[in-house]
Parts: structure tokens; sequence; C-alpha cells
């Protein structure tokens, strides 16, 4: 009876989740970690209820954007990337002349009722409208193809980054690289262009980059020699994870995280929190979500019908994995500060929405497989 | 289906992208494992040494403000230094009722709604267990009461620190400019790192301008301290470096007597070395005391220095645009020697008003019934109007306007402070421009007597003379003479920079208005004769007066009758000794009514002053 009953509610939870084509898979894992964050995330508020209520309300507007975009058709993304591409990059020039300036800054967009940013817009429609674009070439890609793909990157991303905003300049410029690398550029072209870009590096150094975003890499290499701007941030950081050790200090019960000496530590360095607080165990579990996130993306990359499937959904895993190991890397004093939230974690509205629809979009593109065959 | 070159062959490029599929898993493991190795480092690894730094967390890292760079004048008096001050400053994470502390503190000192929200601003960006200053400056008496009960109050402190001082008070306010507490505008502009222990920021004038040079370089202190946030010890200290001195191209005596010179009367005085674009005075009248602004003016002392009619807080030398009068007439006597246009001896005759050819209006001069035959010696000593109304009609105003150009009119001079303004420099681009009218004839005439849309600041008024009394070689005027770099205690000049240079056509055209010029001070029929009782040296020089409001055609213009605040402006522009210039200077005194009688000796007693003590 009970069993009978069992098996009914799984199978009526399946049939539920089949109408509104979502894989249950991807969607627990996602909910699951949403959920801990939410709770590392009252934690590194100092208990803030609000807080976490607003973090809340986010979630479920985003897994409603989540399931709106696993209901999108594949053939209709396709169409639609190239008019999101469009908008996203008129936005971006927009934004230019008429954006708000936030914290040094020139991101925001305001319409009047709401204020975003539309370099989030350019995490989708990058590696859409390049997914679009090799999808019916001949693979791996010529050059022509190549240096199409590689202006329809480099656009956005340029504009972005002089907002300045590198954190997503990163982010794009990798969503779109991702789709070009699975297309099969060549592997002594990427090497090439990677000598390339290491011989620019000095030039950039020099030229592209802002005065503090030099400061945050030279601190980088030695905290110390800044330790009230950006190297304090570092030295904080790596105290609270250091001193979180095996198992952590329990949560609520950080004690760098409550005295209030990490900075930003409900968004970009929510991490310190959780390494102080959960200590190495807890890291190494939550790292595997992440990775069995990252993985389940994959694998419905791979078994996509078509190649437009398997580019954009590879992309976006892949995605996903540069936002953990920036995020990560930065908190533990591996990689320069820029601000790169840690995914589905980090307080704030923009990157959650854009992620769960970026979910939404691969749960699309796994369904597709079973209307064709 | 689009057209392709090649068919598409499904299973191999699905192979492709599998196989690139599990090599980025591949790398994605690698560089997890990076991070987590990373994660073993420091959590398991250096876990004791984070976990004693955290545990105790004894550690604080303080910011220690740079002492500002000092001020001093061209003779190396002290223009502004530092003086301890007393402040009462509170750590918040210390105090466990804010609410409660800042209501009991109020039974012992005083702090206004503006110092609180001060404070509470403060609080928002402050730094852990940094200590936010409530009240600046107490006095004696505050200190004592606050010093007894202090143990009352958990996290209260009272902290002497340097503080910026005007020894001089109201002297050459409006050359120095002064600082203020730092606030949210300021914030945005200033490196958050340097200013971390910093209150105070230059806001106006050279204070304002050399920021970057008086701030110094922020120090850093490791301290320990006890459970409860007291400091025990310093464990280490990279201490902060002053900022640098500056040394002024100002004399602070010879602005004094320019100060005193004026009396109760508004205006400004500039004087300026010829030879090199040294400001020696800069002088806005009336001045105010900048310490008033160092800690916080009362809204009650600022309502009354704005409000008060003769605008103290106005920058005249630098802000204040009036129009040049006849002082331009030197200008155009030398544009139109050089285009030939006029001729030395040539002469018009004045009968007290000039009319253009074809039209009923009569352009006036102010002297009634003429000044009869007349040269331009003649016009530039008598300072007479027909004679300009002519020259302006034949000169035309793109001539004009070009030639006044040449000499600084309607750019600013670039000097090293805040406020400049640059005035207007008319012509028929200018107009279309501004109202989108052509330029009327009529228009030219009354420019050509410094009237209508002609508008300068004193300093390039003093500017424009100066260039006038070396033969055309116009320097950037500044205040700062050297800047002393602490700590190697090193003075580096500022060079001269020259801004613009005139090449004469003809060195005599320049003797002769120059000649004119000497005329109008050492002239029987000069303008400025009455300065020139017992004058040591010799003084070349122009009066000037600046029309406040039109006369209408019929009516005459009495001084008498006429409000103080309508009177007419009174201008003197000179240089002396006229042989070898060492002093150029120009005078405005604002409803001071003719130049002459107002604004020249004033000029005088500064060159007295300069040239012979």
């Amino acid at each position: 009876m009970n069993q009978a009953l069992d098996s009914d509610t799984t199978s009526i939870t399946r049939r539920v989740l089949d109408a509104l084509r979502l894989d249950p898979v991807l969607l627990s894992l996602v909910i699951v970690l949403a959920l801990f964050g939410s709770m590392v995330l009252y934690s590194a508020s100092g208990s803030d209820q609000a807080v976490v209520i607003r973090q809340l309300t986010r979630i479920i507007f985003a897994l409603l954007l989540l399931v709106a975009a696993a209901n999108i058709p594949l053939r209709m993304i396709r169409k639609i990337s190239i008019w999101l591409y469009l908008a996203g990059v008129a936005m971006l020039i927009a934004v230019m002349f008429y954006g708000e300036v936030g914290k040094g800054a020139q991101r925001w967009l305001s319409l009047g009722f709401i204020r975003f940013q539309p370099s989030e817009i350019l995490k989708l429609a990058v590696p859409m409208i390049v997914a679009t674009y090799l999808a019916n070439r001949v693979l791996p890609v010529g050059l022509k193809e190549l240096v199409v793909s590689s202006v329809l990157v480099a656009v956005p991303v340029l504009l972005i980054a002089r907002q300045p905003d590198l954190g997503t300049a990163i982010l794009v410029g990798s969503a779109g690289f991702f789709v070009l690398f699975l297309a099969g550029v060549r592997w002594r072209v990427m090497i090439s262009l990677g000598v390339l870009l290491s011989l620019m590096a000095p030039l950039l150094w020099k030229f592209a980059l802002h005065d503090y975003q030099r400061k945050r890499i030279a601190t980088l290499l030695d905290p110390e020699s800044d330790p009230l701007g950006s190297g304090y941030h570092i030295i904080q950081s790596k105290i609270a994870i250091g001193s979180g050790g095996v198992y952590g200090k329990g949560w609520l019960n950080g004690t760098q995280s409550q005295l209030d000496f990490i900075p930003e530590r409900s968004t970009d360095f929510i991490f310190s929190v959780f390494g102080e607080e959960f200590g190495f165990f807890g890291s190494i579990v939550l790292i595997l979500i992440y990775v069995a996130i990252i993985f389940r993306g994959l694998y419905i990359a791979a078994n996509s019908t078509e190649n437009f499937g398997r580019l954009l959904a590879g992309a976006f895993s892949l995605t996903f994995f540069v936002y953990l190991f920036v995020n990560t890397g930065m908190v533990a004093g591996m990689l320069p500060v820029v601000g790169v939230p840690l995914p589905l974690i980090s307080y704030g509205g923009t990157s959650m929405v854009t992620l769960m629809m970026g979910f939404g979009l691969i749960m699309s593109i796994r369904s597709a497989k079973r209307f064709m065959v | 289906m689009p057209k392709r070159e090649q068919l598409q062959d499904d299973y191999l490029e699905s192979r492709l992208i599998r196989r690139r599929l599990v090599l980025s898993a591949i790398f994605i493991v690698i560089l997890l494992s990076l991070v987590l190795g990373r994660l073993y480092v420091l959590q398991i690894v250096e876990h004791e040494h984070f976990s004693t730094l955290s545990d105790s967390n004894r550690v604080r890292i303080k910011a220690l403000p740079p002492t500002r760079g000092l001020i001093f004048d061209r003779h190396g008096v002290v223009m502004a230094d530092n003086l301890p001050a007393y402040r009462l400053e509170i750590v918040r994470e210390q105090v466990e009722d804010l609410d409660n502390t800042l209501l009991q503190l109020r039974q012992y000192v005083e702090y206004s709604d503006q110092d609180l929200k001060r404070f509470k601003q403060s609080l928002k960006r402050r730094r852990p267990f940094e200590s936010i200053p409530l009240r600046l400056n107490l006095n004696d008496g505050e200190v004592a009461r606050l010093a007894v009960n202090l143990h009352r109050f958990e996290g209260v402190e009272i902290n002497a620190r340097l503080t910026r001082n005007y020894p001089q008070g109201a002297h050459a306010v409006h050359a120095l400019g002064y600082v203020g507490r730092i606030d949210e505008r300021d914030l945005g502009e200033v490196d958050g790192v340097e200013y971390a222990g910093t209150t105070h920021i230059g806001k106006l004038g050279l204070e304002k301008f050399y920021e970057h040079e008086l701030h110094g370089t922020v120090g850093v202190q490791h301290v320990e301290v006890n459970a409860n946030g007291r400091t025990l010890r310093v464990l280490n200290e990279s201490p902060p470096v002053q900022g640098n001195n500056l040394h002024l191209t100002i004399d602070s005596s010879l602005q004094k007597v320019a100060e005193e010179a004026f009396g109760n009367s508004s205006g400004a005085v500039v004087a300026i070395d010829p030879n090199n674009g040294e400001i020696l005075a800069l002088v806005s009248m009336p001045i105010f005391n900048p310490n008033l602004f160092v800690n916080g003016i009362s809204f009650i002392k600022y309502n009354e220095l704005r409000d008060s009619h003769q605008r103290p807080l106005f920058n005249r030398a630098l802000s204040g645009q009036y129009p040049p009068g006849s002082t331009t007439k030197p200008f155009y006597g030398l544009a139109g020697l050089e285009s030939a246009f006029a001729k030395k001896e040539e002469e018009i005759h004045c009968v007290g008003y000039y009319k253009l050819p074809n039209e009923e209006r009569r352009y006036r001069d102010w002297k009634k019934q003429g000044h009869g035959p007349v040269n331009l010696t003649d016009a530039i000593t008598q300072s007479c109007d027909v004679y300009f109304y002519d020259l302006a009609f034949r000169l035309g105003i793109d001539l004009m306007s070009s030639f006044l150009g040449e000499f600084g009119y309607g750019i600013e001079t670039g000097v090293d402070s805040t406020g400049e303004r640059k005035g207007i420099l008319p012509s028929r681009e200018w107009k279309r421009g501004h109202d989108g009218m052509p330029w009327f004839p009529g228009e030219t005439l009354i420019t050509g007597i410094g009237q209508g849309y002609l508008l300068v600041t004193p300093l390039q008024l003093a500017n424009s003379i100066a260039a006038f009394s070396v033969r055309g070689t116009r320097y950037q005027p500044h205040l700062v003479k050297s800047v002393e770099k602490v700590p190697e205690y090193n003075r580096i000049e500022i060079a001269s920079r020259v801004a613009g240079r005139y090449e004469l056509k003809r060195e005599h055209n320049w003797e002769h208005v120059h000649k004119a010029m000497i005329n109008v001070v050492h002239g029987l029929r000069g303008t400025a004769r009455g300065i020139n009782q017992g004058l040591q040296y010799k003084v070349a020089g122009k009066t000037g007066t600046a029309q406040v409001f039109e006369v209408a055609q019929d009516e005459e213009y009495d001084e008498e009758t006429v409000l103080e605040k309508l009177r007419d402006h009174a201008l003197f522009v000179s240089y002396a000794p006229a042989d070898d210039p060492q002093i150029a200077v120009a005078v405005i005194v604002e409803n001071g009514g003719s130049g002459s009688a107002v604004a020249a000796p004033i000029a005088r007693r500064i060159m007295d002053a300069y040239l012979l003590e």
C-alpha cells in the first residue's frame, strides 16, 4: 500500500516535471545549492532575516524564469538569439552614455521602474549567438567562422570591460570562447592565440587596466603591501578560511565573519564565511555539489542530438564552472580580486536570474532530444 | 536550410564535440583540485597559524593620517600651518548602546545636529575599530569635564590631532583658499586608502589645487588590542610622510598693504611680476576668516557670510567679471598703430559725442563738452571716448577681438588655483552662439571703450597689462614659486611658462603708446595725475570706469543721486618702473566711482611698498 503510494507520488512528480520539461537531477541540485546558500547568507548577513527573505524571493522568481526558459523550443532560441544579442549590445552602448554610476563604474541602466545591468543579458546572448552561428557550419570551425565569432564575442566584452567590470567581461568572454572551443577550434590556433595574448599582456597591463585593477593584481602577489586597501580583503579572507580548519567553527559561529572583519561578506566574499564556518570538509561537499551540476550540464550537452544544443549546453556549464573557479580562487587568495559572485549563493538578484535562465535553456536542450526522436 | 560548402557529418561532429566536452571535464577536475589543494593548505596545513590570528584577533590595522604640508609666502612667512586640537572620538565596536552614549555625552559637551549627522555618515564607511570624530576642536573646559568622566564611557576617546590653522586669519584668504571636513562629494574623488585616516581636504583655492602635494602619504600601524579593543602596544608601524610644503610667489606684506588700502570697499587687486608671471598679491575684498571653515562653520555664521551684500566669500580676483572700460584703450591704440588704421599725429575733433554715418544715435563722451582736437597720445592721456569710437569704427570688431585675445582676454590664464573664470571676449561668432543675433556696428563702438559685452577678471586685467609692459610676452600667472619635497626638503622651483607672445610689427608703435601711458600719470592733463606727487619712480598707467548701468540718451549721470550699488566701478591698470617694469598692478574698486580718484591711489600704495621698501 505504502509502496504503491510512493511509486504513485514519484510518478506524479515525474509527470509534472516532464510536462514542464524540467530535468529532475539538475533542478534538485540547483535548488539544494540555492537553499544551502541562503543558510550561509543568513550567517553572513549577521542573522538578518530580511536579507534571507529577499534572497528567497529572488530564488523563487528566478526558478519561475527557469521553468519559462525550459519551455522555449530550441528553434525559437536560435531565432531570438540575434535579437537578444543586438538588444544587449545596444543597451551596453546606451549605458555608456546614459548609465547610472554605482561604486565607481557605469553598469546600470534604469528603465524608471527597474534598474538592471545589460551586461547580464550578454552572458546568455553571446554563447547563444555564437552557437546559432556555428551550428549550421561544418565543424571543426574554419578561419572565417573563427574570425566572425571572435568579433561577435569581442564587441560586448570590450564594452563591458571599459565600464569597467572586469568580472563580467571575463564571464561573457569565456562563455563565447567555450562555444568556439567545443566547436573544435584547432589546437595550434588556440596555442598561437594564447602566445599572442601573453605577449600582449604587458601592453594590456599598461593601457587596458585601470589603476585599481593593476593594484589588485599587485596586491595578490604581496597582500601585505596594501593592508589598508584591497590587501585587507585578501588577508582577512585567508584568516577566515584558514581558521575554519577541518570541520569549521559551525554555522553562525565564525568569529571573523560575525565580527565584521570580512568585507563584502554576503556578496563576493561569501565563500570565506562558508570556509570559516564549515571548514575543509564543508568546502569539499560544496565543491562536489557544484561539480555535479557542471557534469550534469556537460552530460546533457553530450547527449543532445544537434550541434546547437551541444554547443550551448556545454558553454553554459563551463561558464558556470568559471564563476566557481574565479570566485573561490579569488577568495582563497589565488586569483586577483575581480567582481565575480559565488554562483547561486552570493547575495544579489541579477546573477541569480541569469544563471537560472541558463539552466532553463539547458533543460530545454535536454527535452528537445526526446521530442525529435 | 542554409547552404553548405561541405556536407555536415553529424557523427564526426558529435564525436568532436564530445571529445572536447570530456577534455573540459578533465580540466575542470584539475583546476578544482588546485582550489581544494589551496584550501587544504589554508585550512589544514596552516590552520594553526590562522587560528591564532583569528582566535585572539588582537591585531588591528590603523591608518595614520599624514601631517598636511605648510604654506609660506615668498619670504618665508607662515601662511598655513597645523595646530594640535582635541577631538571627541568614538569607536563604534566598543559602544554597547550608541544612542544612549550620545545622549549622555550631551551633559558634558555640546555638539550640533550637523556634528551628529556627519558622525553618522562617517560611521557607515568606517573600517572596523576606527575611531570616528563626533566633535572637533574641544576647548580646555570641555576636555577637562570629559576627561574626568571618561571612565564611564566605554569606547569614547579624547584624541589630540593636528588640524589646519591659518595663523594670519583672514589675511590672504582668497589667495590661499581653505580646507574643510571631507564630505561625500570629496570621497568620490580621492583614493580611499590614502585618505583612510584623513579628516580634512582642500576645498578651495591653492589648498584644493595643490591637494596632491599638500596631503602627504598615509602611514600604517599594527597594534595589539585587548578584548575590549583598547590598544595595548604597537607591533610595528610605517609612519606617515608629511605633505610637501609650498612656497608662494605672494608677498605677504604687500598683500597686507593692498588689503588695508581698500578700507571698507569691495573689489580686487592683482599684482604680477611681468618678467615671469609670479603673482605678488592677489586680493579680493572683503575678506573672511578661513579658520571658521576648518572645523565646520555653523549655519548662522555661514548664512551671515553668504548673505552679506558685500559677498566676502566671492573670490573677485579670479571669479569676478567686470567690464574693463577705458583700460582697454592702450591696447586699441596699439592695435590701431600696428594695423595702420591709426596714425600717430592724426587728430580727431571731439565734440562730446560720436555718430555713426546714417544713424541718429549719439555715442557720448564722458566729458560732455568734448576734448576738442585730440591725437592718439591725447586720447589716451585724457581718456577721450570719441577718439576710440572712431578708431573702433575703423578697426572693426574682428581685429579688435583678435588683438585683445593676444593679451589674454577671453581665455583662462591657467593660474594654479580654483574657480577661475574666463570673462567674455565678444566677436561675431561669440554673439551668434550667445543669442543668435548678428553683430551690430553700434556694439563695435561701445566695445571700443571697453563696455558692452566685454568682461574680464581682475587677474586677466593684471596679466594683460603685465604682458603689455614687457612688449607682448604673456606668462602664465602662478601663485606657487616652489614645492618643498618632504622628507628631503629640497625645493623644486615651478618654472615660468610663456602663455603667449605678441610679436610687435614696429617697436616704436609700442613706445608711442607706452609714453602716452606715462603721460596718464605724469602728464599735465593725465587722468591719473593725482597720484604723481612725490613719486620716486616712473609709472605707466591707465584709468578706467566701468558702467554698471546704462544712462538713457538724454539723461545726466549724477554720482550724488545714484545709489551706491549702481555707481560705476573704478579701475586702474599700471606698471612700474615704467622703463624697467618690476610690477604690474590691476585695481578694481566696486561702485567706487572714477578710476582716477579711488583705484589709482591704491595701486600707488602697492607699488610704493614693493619698489621702495
